[in-house]
């Protein structure tokens, strides 16, 4: 139940945080990425802020022994830039630069995006069904992460 | 169209976006990456679905909240064709699921961690992107 609540409001904070900055606007977005036309340099700003705040407050994090309301802290564990790494963020790169909308704000458009922004959640999540189908199958990760964590949790 | 360049709103916003992600590790011990807290409601297990769903509830929540802050909605544009969206919602979802990450996964958590693969992440989806960009805005110039 805490940790439910606790979802919800760090949900809520993100969300907040993208609409206050302007990211959950797609036309914001693109003009950041127009770099030669109608440049938006508010992303880099963005980008900035959140990475400083991040990157002071994960390692003050990090120093107690576990999180409030779960076990252990879940580190990625992949160490090495493979081939899916790289093909995955091209196809994310183009289809971010096509629209302006990525995983974030495709879900606070929901309420403010009207019609084209659910087409867009929808086709987003096939094409995340598309990758656990084809390509991240079900033996694949599991395996190796999990047995990580548990030695973690002991 | 141009969209007028916020730094202030931009920077109280990144602190804001960097909060959740320093709370989500806090409280949950867990990376705020959307494609990720997405995808482990596509791939489900056991005792790990209510945070995710509360997540993603709470940050569709958020214009709500930002309209009874602000007492309007956030602004929102987006002119581009039906079939383009959908093509570029499908490259989004498959992208970031086969790349472990998106802008928040990538980009905030795994670069505040100094993680190599989303340094490089990072790099090649905002590399393509404002390629992508050039292209459909200005290859016609040129070209």
């Amino acid at each position: 139940m805490i940790a439910k609540a606790a979802g919800f409001i760090c949900g809520l904070i993100f969300g907040l945080g993208l609409t206050v900055s302007g990211m959950s606007n797609p036309a914001k977005v693109l003009n950041f990425l127009d770099v030669l036309g109608t440049w938006d340099p508010s992303l880099l700003v963005v980008m900035a802020a959140a990475l400083i705040v991040t990157f002071v407050g994960y390692r003050l994090v990090w120093r107690r022994a576990a999180p409030v309301c779960a076990a252990d802290f879940q580190k990625p564990q992949a160490m090495k830039v493979d081939r899916r790494l790289v093909s995955g963020s091209v196809m994310f790169g183009v289809g971010w630069g096509l629209v302006g909308l990525c995983p974030g704000p495709a879900i606070t458009a929901l309420i403010i995006g009207g019609e084209p922004a659910l087409y867009f959640f929808l086709a987003m999540i096939v094409g995340m069904g598309l990758a656990e189908v084809l390509f991240l199958g079900p033996q694949v990760q599991p395996a190796g992460q999990h047995a990580k964590h548990r030695r973690h949790h002991k | 169209m141009t969209t007028a360049f916020t730094p202030v709103l931009a920077a109280i916003g990144g602190a804001l976006i960097g909060l959740a992600v320093v709370l989500t590790m806090a409280l949950l011990g867990r990376i705020a990456g959307i494609s990720g807290i997405i995808g482990g409601l596509l791939r489900p297990k056991r005792g790990d679905l209510g945070w995710r769903a509360t997540f993603l509830i709470g940050l569709a929540a958020a214009p709500l909240l930002h309209l009874a802050v602000f007492g309007n909605w956030p602004a929102f544009r987006l002119s581009t064709p039906t079939g383009v969206i959908i093509v570029a919602g499908l490259l989004v979802g498959l992208g970031t699921r086969l790349g472990s990450g998106c802008t928040s996964g990538h980009g905030v958590c795994g670069m505040a961690r100094l993680s190599l693969r989303s340094v490089v992440a990072t790099a090649i989806f905002m590399g393509t992107a404002l390629v992508t960009v050039f292209l459909v805005r200005h290859a016609a110039e040129i070209f």
